[in-house]
């Protein structure tokens, strides 16, 4: 089954140019590890999922692009087709001329209605062109105003135009100092419109991303372009194909579908993280080896202990002891959060995964007390080597992870609420006060639902 | 890709008008070297089919045949437009673009506005909708003027109102240069006051700048340049103040390396909006995030560098200097000191080579030097534009929404109520036909209400910080 992607955005634009990137170069790669049959499996298996081979000698990417303004798109087009190894139609593409100016009211409330039938049109095509619809993915972020505003708009135009097929938002958190004044406000309104029409929320912090870049990759001046081809790497470590089944036969075909069927038990619980393990410069991976144990026990501690990252893992968080409610708390010294999930997935790519003990991840006490730890862990394998890397874990997450994000995102916009400062931007183009109340209504209930885990 | 058309009123407008077209051309001459007519230059050049003599049609692609100024050129007195006309820019201005008059305002607010107002507002009405015809999608109007005299300021902001009324949907930038506290039209402070109200009223956005401080700021580079400082010789044509390599070649004029300034603050401000970047700002974006409430739309604007170093070499520690410079007082182009007032929001555009990296640096480093109001702790907005300004590796602009305009607009009350109480010089005003007494109480009420806004703002500054309770939710 094949996915559309939908580019929205600057942000969504640059950062899906990378994603295709990432995949187009893992797919070409030698260093698969693997026997050539399995290679190529995977390799037919990946390009059912993101490539059109029709008329073209190289791939097509099954992608829309949109922006409401041209510099972006252009870029992108050009880059793409520059690479030689794959491009995007040359028709699937929509812009405009004025861009959104960062305002959510623009984006959802003018630009959306306006290009709705366009925008509907482009999309449609890309799901004929597909055998099998395994579903949308869309890329955003939320401190803008076309990924944020128009994005929320189009999640609501594919919900409702293909009521049965799956949806997935990858959110792009923005930095926590500003990237954009008016970043919170966008963030709620976005946030709250995609929690109604999507199946799920796949987030990336800004500010987790560029620690990865200048710790784990040793990257000095960090760009833009730095940080889109880590989301990348990570966001293909996810979507490449896997077994999903115990001694399944063939690489599985419906990548969105299990993914909400393993992670996404109940409708209250959308909000999806994600970590990798291991992360490291390209020209370091030769030098280096792991052991699946020491991967495994790793990623267990980072989900437990809420870490963003393979370094400065608080190991003294523990989870708690079953039986009593009241998770472990070491000295007053400092308290211990633990990161209580609902769902978790792990992915295993290289050598030897099939051996690999997954035990400590089906700990009841990792878990919220209403999903049956057997329903609520999943592992996904291939001996397949994604990107270069021996052996690769990523870990998708269900849990709290974001509940401190998104509590921070919601009180700095409602201090600013409070103010009433920028309100009139907004109400200019259709969104009043009503409607900032409902969205602050909708991110508190979900705040509180992932609080009481 | 957007298009923005430039006002130029009076001798100020004028002049500084010039200077910005002038070093437009030079900026794009070093981008774009296949002289092929792109997107970044329509945002500010028609391209026009000259060869049959005259106004041809308009080309849209293709070569550079014969670039025009997207530009409306007002000044109630000829002097200073036909010198445009008849030096080396003369080619760049469309000759159906201009309007002239031949006596002037008579530094006379009630002249510019209500008499030459009337008269002349069907032509300009004309004029505008002609080059806002020439526009794919016209964007934003930029409006240059003084507000001391009586053309930039008077018509100066009946050209705004008109703008309003004719294109509410486009954005309205405008650069205003206020009068000093020496400044020899004594009459200023009645035309400054009489135009804020309008600017009040009618502007997105108002850029004040004071010739105090571009004055400062020539000095000190004049005495950079001169003071031969050994291995450190300083790139003629990155100055922010210099005409080199433009097509101006002789620079005697006292105020071009003023207005120089000025128009690299323009160019830099749209340059993300022109030219291509990891992260754009385009100048409804500025609008958006800089005004938080519509009556408090006064930017205090900074450029760093002023010059560069012929050592191509930049470390970080010249980029994290550039950083500082911009939010030190000497920079500012206004005689104000934001470090010390509260901050609303606050804008980084960046050129050149710096990365997302950079700017986290160095805001993370100067934000506790900083005060922003309670409710916008984390206010800032930027922006990342590949292409420099020519003669820099990279460069800094940065716009303040910052109470510390107040004493610009105090001083200025100061002055209006000097003259104001001694009814002094307002029989000049009260001739004009449509001019009454009103007019003054109105301008000084609408002023006084402003500084209070700000005052108000200014007394929430280092107080307790108490944030509202959230809402609570039926679990």
């Amino acid at each position: 089954m094949s996915i559309v992607t939908v580019q929205l955005g600057q942000c969504g634009n640059q950062i899906g140019h990378e994603v295709f990137n990432a995949i187009c170069s893992d797919v070409h790669d030698t260093h698969g590890l693997c026997s050539k049959k399995e290679n190529e499996s995977y390799r037919d298996a990946c390009k059912e999922r993101f490539f059109c081979e029709e008329q073209s000698e190289v791939p097509v990417a099954r992608a829309v692009l949109v922006d409401m303004e041209p510099k972006v798109i252009s870029q992108t087009l050009s880059m793409a087709a520059r690479s030689g190894y794959w491009k995007y139609d040359d028709g699937s593409h929509f812009c405009q001329k004025q861009g959104s100016g960062n305002n959510w009211a623009n984006g959802y409330s003018v630009h959306g209605p306006r290009h709705k039938e366009v925008i509907m049109n482009l999309v449609q095509k890309e799901a004929e062109k597909c055998d099998r619809l395994g579903g949308f993915f869309t890329i955003m972020s939320m401190a803008g105003g076309t990924g944020s505003g128009l994005g929320a708009f189009v999640t609501q135009c594919l919900r409702d135009a293909f009521p049965a097929s799956f949806l997935l938002n990858h959110v792009i958190w923005p930095y926590g100092t500003g990237e954009v004044i008016v970043q919170n406000y966008n963030s709620v309104l976005t946030l709250s419109h995609l929690y109604k029409s999507s199946d799920a929320l796949l987030v990336h912090e800004n500010d987790v991303v560029h620690k990865i870049c200048a710790q784990l990759m040793n990257i000095k001046q960090i760009s833009f372009r730095d940080i889109n081809q880590v989301i990348a790497h990570q966001l293909g470590s996810v979507f490449q194909p896997t077994y999903t089944a115990e001694g399944g036969l063939h690489y599985s075909r419906n990548p969105l579908g299990d993914l909400m069927e393993t992670l996404v038990p109940h409708p209250e619980f959308k909000m999806l993280g994600l970590r990798n393990i291991p992360q490291m410069p390209e020209n370091s991976l030769a030098y280096s080896t792991f052991s699946w144990p020491g991967l495994i026990k790793h990623l267990r501690q980072m989900l437990i202990a809420n870490a963003k990252m393979e370094e400065g893992i608080d190991w003294q968080v523990r989870p708690p002891c079953l039986g009593s409610s009241i998770p472990s708390r070491h000295s007053t010294k400092k308290p211990l959060h633990f990161n209580t999930s609902v769902a978790n997935l792990v992915i295993l790519r290289g050598k030897d995964t099939h051996s690999v003990d997954l035990g400590s991840f089906r700990d009841p006490s990792l878990y919220t007390s209403w999903l049956n730890p057997k329903d609520a862990f999943h592992s996904w394998k291939t001996l397949r080597a994604f990107n270069k890397y021996e052996k690769l874990a990523s870990l998708v997450s269900n849990s709290q992870f974001l509940l401190k994000p998104l509590d921070n995102v919601v009180g700095k916009a409602w201090n600013m609420f409070a103010s009433k400062a920028y309100i009139h931007q907004y109400t200019k183009f259709g969104i009043e006060e009503e409607d900032f109340l409902d969205s602050f209504t909708a991110l508190e209930q979900v705040i509180s639902s992932y609080t009481s885990l | 890709m957007t298009q923005s058309v430039v006002v130029q009123v009076g001798q100020c407008g004028n002049q500084v008008g010039c200077r910005f077209w002038d070093l437009a051309l030079r900026e794009h001459a070093n981008v774009n070297k296949k002289g092929i007519y792109d997107e970044a230059l329509s945002s500010f050049f028609r391209n026009v089919d000259t060869r049959s003599g005259g106004d041809g049609p308009d080309i849209y692609k293709g070569k550079i045949c014969s670039l025009k100024a997207r530009a409306l050129l007002i000044d109630m007195e000829e002097g200073v437009v036909n010198e445009i006309l008849q030096g080396p820019l003369r080619d760049v201005f469309d000759s159906t673009q201009l309007i002239t008059d031949v006596s002037g305002s008579g530094n006379n607010w009630a002249v510019g506005h209500k008499l030459y107002g009337s008269q002349y507002q069907e032509n300009i009405v004309e004029k505008l909708r002609k080059a806002a015809e020439h526009c794919d999608c016209l964007q934003c109007f930029f409006i240059i003027h003084s507000m001391g005299g009586g053309t930039g300021s008077g018509l100066g902001t009946f050209v705004l109102k008109l703008l309003e009324d004719e294109f509410p949907e486009v954005y309205r930038f405008v650069t205003s240069v206020y009068p000093s506290g020496e400044d020899d039209v004594i009459t200023s402070p009645y035309n400054s006051v009489l135009a804020m109200k309008e600017l009040n009223e009618h502007a997105d956005c108002v850029l004040p700048i004071e010739n105090e401080s571009l004055f400062d700021i020539v000095n000190k580079i004049h005495q950079m340049a001169n003071s031969g400082k050994l291995g450190s010789t300083v790139k003629q044509n990155s100055l922010v103040t210099s005409s080199a390599g433009s097509a101006k070649t002789v620079q005697e004029k006292p105020f071009d390396a003023m207005n120089n300034i000025l128009a690299n603050l323009l160019l830099n401000l749209t340059s993300s909006a022109r030219f291509e970047g990891s992260l754009n700002m385009d100048l409804n974006e500025i609008s958006m995030n800089l005004v938080p409430f519509p009556r408090l739309h006064y930017l205090v604007s900074s450029l760093t560098p002023l010059y560069t170093l012929a050592d191509v070499n930049v470390p970080s520690r010249r980029l994290d200097q550039m950083f500082s410079d911009a939010f030190s007082r000497d920079h500012q182009l206004i005689q104000a000191d934001p470090k010390h007032s509260l901050y609303l929001a606050c804008a980084l555009l960046v050129r050149g080579n710096v990365q997302v990296s950079d700017l986290r640096r160095n805001i993370e480093r100067l934000k506790p030097s900083l005060h922003f109001v309670s409710w916008n702790q984390e206010g800032w907005k930027t922006g990342l534009c590949s292409v420099p300004p020519v003669g820099h590796s990279h460069s800094l602009l940065a716009l303040a929404n910052n109470t510390c305009v107040k004493p610009t607009f105090i001083e200025l009350k100061d002055r209006f109520m000097k003259l104001y109480k001694k009814k002094a010089h307002l029989h000049h005003y009260l001739h004009v036909d449509g001019m009454e007494q009103s007019c003054f109480s109105e301008a000084i009420s609408s002023l006084s209400d402003l500084i209070e806004e700000y005052n108000e703002l200014d007394a929430t500054k280092g107080g307790p910080r108490t944030d509202p309770p959230r809402l609570k939710i039926a679990v």
